[in-house]
C-alpha cells in the first residue's frame, strides 16, 4: 500500500524530449489512469516508475521513498505488460512463482501464495499449463497473478487489454476493476482507449505531448474540460467544435460562426464581444426543436446511423461537421435540414488562442 | 474428388502423378547428387584391391565385401587416437567458443553499451579473415606459448573462427526473444546473470543447439591448423591423419582412406539426427509463446 508521487518528471532520448516537467500525484489504494494518444509519454512515464527508463529529471517517490536510482527489483511494483510477457518456458505455476523464487521464499509460502492468487483469478486448473495452450483472456490473467504473487505496494499496467477482442476487453476491464476493489492496491494504468480509463480509473491523468493536460475524476473531466484537448479526447463520440466570435447585444449572447450563423448561449456566459473562441457541445446536447428560434440553429443532416439504441447523426452546422446522437426514433433523411436546441448549461466555451476553458 | 475450380494452393499436389513430376522427381535427383559421394565412400571401404584396381569391372557395386580397409585402418594407423584427439579437439574448442558466443551475444545485443553495434561488426569482420591467412601469424603464437604439437594448440586457435560464427548466430536468436520478458524479469527481481540463465538461455536452446552443431563440425573437419600445428603421428585429427598416413608417396591407400572417412563423418551425422528438429526450427523460426 503506497502512494506515488511524480515531481517536475522530464525524460530525454539523447536530444529529444519526450516529457516536460510532469507531476502527479497518486494516492494510495487509488486506481489512476493515464491516457492520452499515441507517443504522448505516458508508457515512458510508467516505466520510469517501474525503474526500466532512467529519470532525467526530476523526483520519483513510492511511499514516500526516492525511487530514482533504484533497480526496479527494489522498488516493490508489480508490473502487467502489453503482450503479458508470460515465460514461454514456464508453466502458469512458474510463472507465477517465479519472483518468489527469485526471493528464495520458502516453497511452502510460494504454493500458498500461488494458489491464492490462482483462486482469485479462476486459474487453479491451469497451473500445470504452458502459456501457448492458454487463450487470451487466460494469458492476460496469469500475467495479473504473477503481479498478484508479489503483493506489490503498487500495480502498474500498461495497456493490458489492448491484444483482446471487443468483448473479452470489457469482460477484463470489470475483473481488472473488481480484483482493484479487493486487493486495494494502488494502480497505474495506461491506456489509450479513453473508454478504458473513463469506466475504471478514481482519477484520471490526460497527456498529451509530454505534458499533464487535465488531472481529474472521469465526471469532472467529462463536464469540465479544462482545455480543448480533454474536450475533444474524453467522450464518444467526440464532442462538436465549432470556431467563431463572441457576440453580446441587449443581454444576449451568442457565438457567430461561419457564415453569419448564431450558436445560442446561456445568458451568463463567459468571454468579450468580439472574443475569437472555439463552441464545444456534445452529441448527445442536441434536441430537435419543433420550429425555428433564438436558441436554435439549422443543422443540414448528411449520414443517419441507427444504433438501435439510438441515432447518430453526421451534419453541418456553420460549416463545420458535428456528430448529434438522440435517443428518440426519428425519422431524418439525408439533406433535411432540421433545427435543433443545444442544451445551454452543456456547452463548453474555449478560448481559441491558448485553448484553454473559458471561466464564467 | 473436387472440382478443378475449387483446388487451390497445394491441392494440385493431390493426383499421383502431378506429384511425382513436382516432388519425387526432382527430390530424387537432389537425394542422388547429394548421397552419390557417402555411396562412393561405403563401396570404396567394402571392396577388395583386386576389384578397386580391375577397371574392367562394375565400379558401383562389390561384388566380394571385405574388411580388410577398416582392419588396416584401425589396427595398423593410429586411428584411434586420432578419433580421440578429434573428439576432445572438438567438444572442447565447441564449449569454449559456445561460452564466449554466449556472453559475447547477449551483451551486444541487449546490454546497449556504447559501441555495441560496432563490436558486432568488428566480429564479423573477423569471421571474414581466411584460416588460411590467420594461421601463419597463429603458428608464431603457438610456438610461443609452447603449445606446438599439443591438444591445446587446437583447442585454443579453433574458438578464432567458431567465436564470430556463433557469436552472429546466437545475436540473431537472442533478437527474437522479446524484450519485454527481461524487463518483465527484472521487476520479477532477477540480476542480468540470472536473466541470461533462467530466461535467455532456456528459450535459445534451438539456437544454441545449432550453433553447437556448427562449431562441432567445423572443428571436426578443420584441417589447416591441424595440419600446421601437429606434427607428431599419433597426436593428429582425423582429416590430417587419414591423409598425412594413407598417402605414401604416390601410393594412395584407397581403401582405408576411405574408411577412415566414413568412420570420421559417422559422428556428425549421428550428432545431426539426434537434433535435426531443433536445428531446423533455429534456422526457420523464432520463440513461439
Amino acid at each position: 500500500m503506497a502512494s506515488v508521487e511524480i515531481r517536475n518528471v522530464f525524460k530525454a532520448f539523447g536530444s529529444t524530449e519526450v516529457l516536460h516537467g510532469v507531476s502527479v500525484d497518486i494516492q494510495n489504494e487509488e486506481f489512476v489512469v493515464l491516457v492520452g494518444p499515441s507517443g504522448c509519454g505516458k508508457s515512458t512515464l510508467l516505466r520510469m516508475i517501474a525503474g526500466l527508463e532512467e529519470i532525467t529529471k526530476g523526483d520519483i517517490l513510492i511511499g514516500g521513498r526516492q525511487v530514482n536510482n533504484l533497480p526496479p527489483k527494489d522498488r516493490d511494483v508489480a508490473m502487467v505488460f502489453q503482450n503479458y510477457a508470460l515465460y514461454p518456458h514456464m508453466t502458469v505455476f512458474d510463472n507465477m512463482a517465479f519472483s518468489l523464487k527469485l526471493a528464495k521464499a520458502p516453497k511452502a509460502e510460494i504454493q500458498e501464495r500461488v494458489q491464492r492468487a490462482a483462486e482469485i483469478l479462476n486459474l487453479s486448473d491451469y497451473l500445470e499449463r504452458y502459456p501457448r495452450q492458454l487463450s487470451g483472456g487466460q494469458r492476460q490473467r496469469v500475467a495479473m497473478g504473477r503481479a498478484i504473487v508479489r503483493d506489490p505496494l503498487v500495480f502498474l499496467f500498461d495497456e493490458p487489454l489492448s491484444n483482446l477482442d471487443a468483448k473479452l476487453r470489457v469482460q477484463m476491464r470489470a475483473e481488472i476493476k473488481a480484483l482493484h476493489h479487493k486487493l486495494r492496491t494502488t494502480v497505474v494504468y495506461v491506456t489509450h482507449d479513453q473508454v478504458e480509463a473513463m469506466t475504471m480509473a478514481d482519477r484520471i491523468v490526460v497527456m498529451h505531448d509530454g505534458i499533464v493536460e487535465q488531472v481529474g475524476d472521469p465526471i469532472t473531466l467529462f463536464d469540465t474540460p479544462d482545455n480543448l484537448f480533454v474536450a475533444g479526447f474524453i467522450g464518444s463520440p467526440a464532442m462538436n467544435l465549432i470556431p467563431g466570435r463572441i457576440g453580446r447585444r441587449d443581454g444576449r449572447v451568442w457565438v457567430e460562426a461561419r457564415a453569419g450563423v448564431r450558436l445560442p448561449l446561456r445568458p451568463n456566459a463567459p468571454g468579450q464581444q468580439g472574443q475569437e473562441v472555439v463552441y464545444g457541445v456534445r452529441p448527445k446536447s442536441f434536441q430537435i426543436a419543433p420550429s425555428p428560434g433564438d436558441d436554435t440553429v439549422d443543422m443540414t443532416v448528411g449520414v443517419v446511423e441507427p444504433t438501435g439504441d439510438e441515432i447518430e447523426v453526421i451534419a453541418k452546422v456553420a460549416g463545420e461537421q458535428v456528430c448529434a446522437v438522440f435517443t428518440d426514433r426519428l425519422a431524418l433523411k439525408p439533406e433535411q435540414t432540421v433545427a435543433v436546441r443545444p442544451q445551454l448549461d452543456s456547452v463548453h466555451l474555449f478560448d481559441a488562442g491558448s485553448g484553454k476553458r473559458l471561466v464564467a | 474428388m473436387a472440382k478443378k475450380e475449387e483446388l487451390g494452393g497445394m491441392d494440385y499436389l493431390v493426383t499421383l502423378p502431378k506429384r511425382v513430376v513436382t516432388v519425387y522427381i526432382p527430390l530424387a535427383i537432389f537425394l542422388i547428387i547429394l548421397l552419390f559421394p557417402f555411396y562412393w565412400m561405403v563401396i570404396t571401404t567394402f571392396k577388395p584391391n583386386e576389384e578397386l584396381y580391375d577397371l574392367g569391372r562394375n565400379p558401383f557395386w562389390v561384388i566380394h565385401p571385405t574388411l580388410d580397409h577398416i582392419k588396416k585402418l584401425l589396427f595398423q594407423t593410429h586411428f584411434p587416437e586420432w578419433f580421440v584427439t578429434t573428439m576432445i579437439v572438438s567438444v572442447a574448442s565447441t564449449f569454449l567458443s559456445l561460452f564466449a558466443s554466449v556472453t559475447a551475444a547477449y551483451a551486444i545485443q541487449r546490454l546497449r553499451f556504447r559501441g555495441s553495434e560496432m563490436v558486432g561488426a568488428a566480429i564479423f569482420l573477423a569471421y571474414l579473415v581466411p584460416p588460411s591467412i590467420l594461421f601463419i601469424p597463429l603458428a608464431t603464437m603457438v610456438f610461443d606459448f609452447g603449445l606446438f604439437d599439443t591438444k591445446w594448440s587446437l583447442i585454443l586457435t579453433y574458438p578464432t573462427f567458431l567465436i564470430p560464427f556463433a557469436t552472429w548466430l546466437l545475436m540473431g536468436y537472442f533478437k527474437t526473444i522479446p524484450y519485454e520478458l527481461e524487463e518483465c524479469a527484472l521487476i520479477d527481481g532477477a540480476s542480468r546473470l540470472q536473466i541470461l540463465l533462467k530466461i535467455v538461455l532456456p528459450l535459445s536452446v534451438p539456437g544454441l543447439i545449432s550453433a553447437g552443431i556448427f562449431a562441432f563440425t567445423l572443428s571436426w573437419n578443420e584441417f589447416i591448423y591441424a595440419l600446421t600445428f601437429i606434427s607428431s603421428t599419433d597426436h593428429k585429427t582425423i582429416p590430417v591423419g587419414v591423409l598425412t598416413e594413407l598417402v605414401e608417396g604416390d601410393v594412395w591407400h584407397w581403401g582405408s582412406l576411405m574408411a577412415g572417412a566414413l568412420l570420421g563423418s559417422l559422428p556428425v551425422a549421428i550428432l545431426y539426427s539426434f537434433f535435426v528438429e531443433h536445428y531446423v526450427s533455429s534456422m526457420t523460426g523464432a520463440i513461439k509463446e
